[in-house]
Order: structure tokens, then C-alpha cells, then sequence
């Protein structure tokens, strides 16, 4: 009584395929994919599409991004320099302190955007990653790159700002490049870390909030390291100097700012020390790496 | 003889594969409690997911994968769409792969349609300019070229809908894995759901699809694997099948003898104490195949002495209608003497024209008369179940004869319609 047609192929006999004939093998989710072009793609228009929604999302846009760097600058700011005399008039290596203190931010504001952000990313994309198949470290990547969209816009105000404080364009200005190379490879390990971390341990996001307060004091953001050198001594220094942050903040006031404070390699007592912090991002990156990628495969069904 | 075929090579080969889940028992998924406890050994429990599945799907074939919540079919096509990784056995797919598990995955509120649609055809992995060339195509199959730059929190819910479901269909991919969530919504979302997998079928896709509507297996595929916790209890033809689903659901309830006899009703003069369903051979059966005769038996053993008792039987479909109603009065009033302490079998024949479904039968017992002074009312706790190919829809299926001839020649016309 069946109106509808169905029509059903023959019931074949057991066939035995080669497997050559049978196109790519399925593999399951992991970090990366061998597509690298669709990576990339990924990346980007996560970012961008994040970046879109916090820049047009509100009437103020982009100055509410500024804002935050720039309200620790303010307060910092008149502090340091008007009530407790750290920066100024100290010699020479104190001039230009708001750009130094300014760039300082910066700087780690996006390592803590960076991080802060990762450690609860791929957690938060449970949908896409319980649905779509994608190279997982996408997640984390494009947090950082959403992150160095706001450094590109805030260093601009940076330099802005030194230039109005007197700051010269100097040949060394072509350091940057490589001094925010290391900053983003500290922050990619990190993340590509704290992300898969955060999947088994669901207290990593207040442990970091700590440590991210912790580093903002242990960096070079507001006491400069001629300071730390004369209250502390070399060898403290030279253990201060092993956080790459530091070594980044330092060589952006050396390089960028003010020839007059001491470079990174000079605080680390030469330029070969500078493979110290080198080896430890490096490591770092390594590790997160290698936590990410192993736990990848798995992190659809533990979340 | 053996034939020698020339086999193109399916488009999907699944050789072996098995999974499964470790599930710890009490979850330590703080960094704390692993501190304070270091050695705590967190014991996990395994569930095998999916156990030694092969299955091969070929090209143009619309290929279906049941079984009921919990079997493993979900699974299945998380492991084919490369989500979830498997433990052992290796899968093949050759051609661009298209997974739909949810509508609108990764749609984000704040953005409007545009950017949704793009960054979803990047996510289904288009490149930038493959995505933005097809979302003209997207959008107006939604019927939302008016609405494009509206955020999608300001779209009504069947916006939102229309638009994540053109975004799944617009793709342009030889093998879509579906997952029956996509057709949920409302009776016409998901009438124009099916239109569209008919298209997809017509026009010779590929398609997996997981389901356990039986209904909609038979419609659609040519052939599917039927799941039991993970185990590949069969593949084949839709209406094997679903012959097979429907067994294994509703066929193993052990919950006989469901009623207390205090709920039974009736003064107790003679009691129901067992009752089954026999097919033709006379085995008691949990299923019964539509078309065969089925008997249905009740045995009753009486307390006290009574004179031509009579017996009745209620089949009664999910919806709690008396489908078929028979009775012992029909044959003869005068059914006998029958004594304390005796046992007595009841029985009921009828050919098999129930629709395909689950029925539970009740027997009653009467003394003579108007059958309402009941001694006893049995709702066996074992339901049974018709199994067959076609369920058009009426509670019965009768073996109706069907006609269709021309009209020709000087037949009568009635007036109203002249």
C-alpha cells in the first residue's frame, strides 16, 4: 500500500577494498592541522570577529580598550613622579619616565590580555569544539593575536605620546619587531599552557589572576632596574632579569625610549646572557606546545 | 559462478573501529585537590562506546546509522566527522566532508548575519573568499536579504533558524554527516528539512544520518546500521532495521507482571496469572511481525466455584485506544463450570493487521451477565510490539484492495458536479 518508491542497492557480498583507492584516512581532532592555510584563516577571523564586536560593540569602541592601560598609566603616573619622586630627576636615566612607564603597560597589558584570556578559551568555545572539527590550538592562537590587534593600536599611542614627551626617533627603534617577537612567543607558550591546563584544573583561572600580579611587580612596569641593582645587588638583579618579561619591558626602555637606562644584556651582565631568557620562552613554548597538543585529541570529551 | 565486479571505492570505509569513554568516578578538576590529595588515585570507568563497527557508505548512497539514546550512533558520527578520536580500527573518507550535528554552531549574537555566515563557512572550512561568495546564496535562500545587517539577538527565533539552517545546506560538500537534531523545530521546519533531504538524495549526496525515528530512516535511506551500545547489530535494508530497532526497544521490558493485585479490581473470585503472546509456532514472543497471525493467552485460575465466567480482551495502543476488543461471549455464552483450585487458559487468534508499535493487552474477567461484575482486570505489564516496513498512519492495517481505472466513455456524471 506503499506509495513511495524506495530503491535500495543490492546487498553486495563482502568487498575488499585497497586501501589506496580510499581517499585520506579520518584522523581524529589535534592541535594543528595540515591545512595550514585554513589554520591561519581560522586564526585570523576569530580574532578580527572578536576584535570587531569589542571595537564597534560599544559607542566608545577602541577608547574603551585604551582606557584601562591608560588609567593605570594616570594613576602610576602621578604617583611616581608627583608624590613619591621615583621618576624624576633622578639622572639620566629617568628622563622620558612617562613613555618608559607608558610603553611599560603596554606591553603587559597584552601579555596579561594574552593569557588571562587563554586560560578559560577553549572551555568557553565548548560548542565549536564538541561540534566542529578544527585544529584546536586555533583557540588560543587567535586570543593572542586578538590581543597583539590592541598592542598594534597601543603602541601607536605610544610613540605618539614619547614624541610629544620629547622622545627622538632613534635607529634602534628597529629592535621592536624583535622585542615583540619574544613577548609574543612568552605569551603563545604560555596560552597554548594555561588553555589545556584549565580543561582538567578549573582553579588555574584565579592561580593566574595572582601570578599575573605577581609578574606586573616583578617587572620593570614602574620601578625602573637601577633600583632593584642598587637596593638588591647584581645577582638579584640577574635573577630578576630571567623573567623575559622583564628582559622585554627592559630593552623597549633601553632600545625605544632612553639610551641612558641599561640595556637587557647589560642588566643580565653581557650580551651572551641574553640566551638565558632566550632558552627559558623557548622552553616555555616548548611545553605548552606539548601540553596542548597532547591533550588536544581529548578535550571535546572532557570538557 | 563468482562475478567478477568492478566495486568503485565507497566514499566512506569504517574498519574496526571501537572507542571509549573513561569516565572518573569522582572528579578532581581542581589544581587544590590534586595538591592536598597527591595520592589519591582517581579511578575511572570505562564505557565502550562503540565496539568493532565496519561499515562502508557509497557514493550517492543515503546511508543511515540507529539505534536508540545511548547506543553509540551520535558517537559514531563525532568519530566520522573527526571530533572525537578513536581508540582502535581506521576510518577512510574520500571528498570533502560536511558535519551538521547542531544548527548554527558558533554563531555569535552580537554579530550580524553577514559576518555569522562568513566566519561559519571559514569554521566549515571554506576559504575567506569561497565563504563571502557563498553568502549570497546563503542569505537568500533564508529569505533575510532585508535583515542581513541586523545583529542575530534581534532576530526572531525562527530568523535565527532559517538562517542557520540555509548556512548548513549551502555547502559544497560530496558527504554530509546529519544528525537528526537538525530537524527539530516546528512541523513545517521540519517538513522543509526533509524537502531538503530528499533534494540532497535526488541529487545523488552522500549522506550519513543518524536517527531514531524509524520513520524517517525508512523515508530517506537506502540502507543503515542499527546500534546497541555500541555494538553493530545489524545493517542492512531500512525495514530490517527498523524491525530490529523496534524489537530491541520495546521487547526486553522485564517488567512483567506489573500490577499489584490489590489495584486489580474485581471481587477475586478467579485471577489472571499469566499472559503472553504466542506466534504461529505457539513460542511465546515479545514481538510479533504485522500480517502473521498472533494468539494472545491469558491463564486464570479461579478461587472459587463459578459458572460460565466471561473473559475479555483489550489491546490497547500507546494512546491508551482499545484497538481491538474481543470476548468469549461472541463464541458462547455458556463458556462452562469451572472449580476451585483450577487453572484455566483463555486464549485469542487474530490475524495481525495492528499497525507497527508498541500495544499492551488487558484481560478481564466477568461473571455471566453484563460482563460488569468483574472478578478480575489484568493489564499485563509485558507489552508487545507489531513490527513492520509501512506505518502509513492508521491504527490498523487493513489488507485494503486499491483500484485505479480510467474514467471513459458516457458514465453518468452527478449533477452538482456537471
Amino acid at each position: 500500500m506503499s506509495l513511495e518508491l524506495v530503491q535500495v542497492p543490492p546487498a553486495s557480498p563482502p568487498v575488499v577494498y585497497s586501501t589506496e583507492t580510499l581517499g585520506r584516512p579520518i584522523q581524529g581532532p589535534g592541535a594543528l592541522s595540515n591545512d595550514w592555510r585554513r589554520f591561519w584563516h581560522l586564526t585570523y577571523n576569530i580574532a578580527r570577529s572578536e576584535w570587531k564586536l569589542r571595537f564597534f560593540g560599544s559607542a566608545l569602541g577602541y577608547l574603551w580598550q585604551l582606557m584601562r592601560p591608560l588609567l593605570l598609566f594616570g594613576v602610576l603616573y602621578v604617583f611616581f613622579t608627583k608624590i613619591s619622586h621615583v621618576g624624576a630627576g633622578q639622572g639620566p636615566s629617568y628622563d622620558f619616565y612617562g613613555t618608559q612607564l607608558l610603553g611599560s603597560i603596554v606591553l603587559f597589558t597584552f601579555f596579561a590580555e594574552a593569557t588571562t584570556g587563554a586560560v578559560r578559551s577553549v572551555v568557553d568555545r565548548e560548542p565549536l569544539v564538541r561540534k566542529i572539527q578544527f585544529p584546536r590550538l586555533v583557540i588560543p592562537l587567535s586570543v593572542v593575536l586578538l590581543a597583539g590587534f590592541n598592542l598594534g593600536l597601543n603602541l601607536i599611542v605610544v610613540i605618539v605620546f614619547g614624541l610629544i614627551e620629547g622622545v627622538r626617533p632613534m635607529l634602534s627603534w628597529l629592535e621592536l619587531p624583535l622585542i615583540v617577537a619574544l613577548l609574543a612567543f612568552f605569551a603563545t607558550g604560555l596560552a597554548m599552557l594555561l588553555a589545556a591546563l584549565f580543561v582538567y584544573f578549573r582553579d588555574m583561572q584565579p592561580i593566574w589572576d595572582v601570578v599575573t600580579q605577581v609578574v606586573f611587580y616583578a617587572s620593570p612596569v614602574i620601578i625602573p632596574v637601577t633600583e632593584v641593582l642598587k637596593q638588591l645587588g647584581p645577582t638579584a638583579l640577574h635573577l630578576y632579569m630571567l623573567n623575559p618579561l622583564a628582559v622585554v619591558m627592559q630593552q623597549y626602555r633601553h632600545a625605544m625610549v632612553n639610551h641612558a637606562t641599561p640595556s637587557a644584556a647589560a642588566c643580565l651582565g653581557g650580551t651572551a646572557h641574553l640566551i638565558e631568557p632566550v632558552v627559558i620562552v623557548g622552553a616555555l613554548f616548548a611545553l605548552g606546545f606539548y601540553v596542548f597538543n597532547r591533550t588536544a585529541p581529548y578535550v571535546a570529551e572532557n570538557l | 559462478m563468482a562475478e567478477l565486479v568492478r566495486h568503485e571505492p565507497p566514499l566512506i570505509v569504517a574498519d574496526a573501529v571501537s572507542k571509549t569513554f573513561r569516565v572518573p568516578e569522582e572528579r578532581t578538576d581542581t589544581l587544590k585537590e590534586r595538591a592536598l590529595h597527591p595520592r589519591r588515585r582517581t579511578t575511572h570507568k570505562t564505557f565502550q562506546v562503540l565496539n568493532d563497527i565496519s561499515f562502508d557508505v557509497k557514493r550517492g548512497e543515503f546511508f543511515g546509522i540507529a539505534g536508540r539514546n545511548g547506543s553509540g550512533k551520535s558517537t559514531l558520527l563525532k568519530c566520522l566527522a573527526g571530533i572525537y578520536g578513536v581508540d582502535s580500527g581506521r576510518m577512510w573518507v574520500n571528498g570533502r566532508l560536511s558535519t551538521f550535528i547542531e544548527l548554527g554552531v558558533g554563531f555569535n549574537a552580537d554579530l550580524a548575519a553577514r559576518d555569522n555566515v562568513v566566519l561559519n563557512g571559514i569554521m566549515m572550512g571554506l576559504s575567506p573568499r569561497e565563504a563571502r561568495a557563498r553568502y549570497d546564496a546563503v542569505i537568500d535562500f533564508a529569505e533575510l536579504r532585508e535583515f542581513e545587517d541586523l545583529k542575530l539577538k534581534n532576530y526572531s527565533s525562527g530568523m535565527h533558524v532559517r538562517l542557520a539552517f540555509s548556512v548548513a545546506i549551502q555547502v559544497d560538500a560530496d558527504i554530509l554527516l546529519i544528525d537528526e537534531v537538525l530537524a527539530v523545530g516546528d512541523a513545517a521546519f521540519a517538513q522543509k528539512c526533509f524537502d531538503v533531504f530528499n533534494e540532497m538524495r535526488d541529487a545523488g549526496k552522500t549522506i550519513v544520518f543518524v536517527t531514531h525515528d524509524m520513520g524517517a530512516m525508512m523515508r530517506f535511506c537506502h540502507r543503515a546500521l542499527l546500534l546497541e551500545r555500541g555494538d553493530m547489530i545489524h545493517i542492512g535494508e531500512p525495514h530490517e532495521v527498523a524491525e530490529r530497532y523496534l524489537e530491541i526497544n520495546f521487547g526486553r521490558d522485564p517488567e512483567a507482571m506489573a500490577q499489584s493485585t490489590d489495584e486489580r479490581g474485581g471481587d477475586g473470585d478467579a485471577r489472571v496469572v499469566d499472559a503472553w503472546i504466542e506466534d504461529e509456532s505457539g513460542e511465546r514472543v515479545p514481538a510479533t511481525q504485522q500480517g502473521r497471525r498472533v494468539t494472545l493467552k491469558a491463564r486464570v485460575h479461579f478461587l472459587v466455584d463459578v459458572q460460565d465466567p466471561e473473559a475479555g480482551l483489550y489491546v490497547l495502543n500507546d494512546e491508551h485506544v482499545a484497538v481491538v476488543v474481543a470476548t468469549t461471549v461472541r463464541e458462547s455464552e455458556r463458556s462452562g463450570h469451572f472449580r476451585a483450585g483450577e487453572d484455566v487458559l483463555f486464549s485469542f487468534s487474530f490475524d495481525n493487521v495492528l499497525a507497527p508499535g508498541r500495544y499492551s493487552p488487558m484481560f478481564t474477567l466477568a461473571h455471566r451477565g453484563s460482563g460488569l461484575d468483574l472478578m478480575d482486570r489484568f493489564e499485563a505489564g509485558n507489552t508487545f510490539v507489531v513490527t513492520g516496513a509501512e506505518a502509513l498512519g492508521g491504527l490498523v492495517d487493513l489488507p485494503v484492495q486499491v483500484g485505479v481505472s480510467r474514467v471513459t466513455g458516457d458514465v453518468a456524471r452527478p449533477e452538482a458536479l456537471a
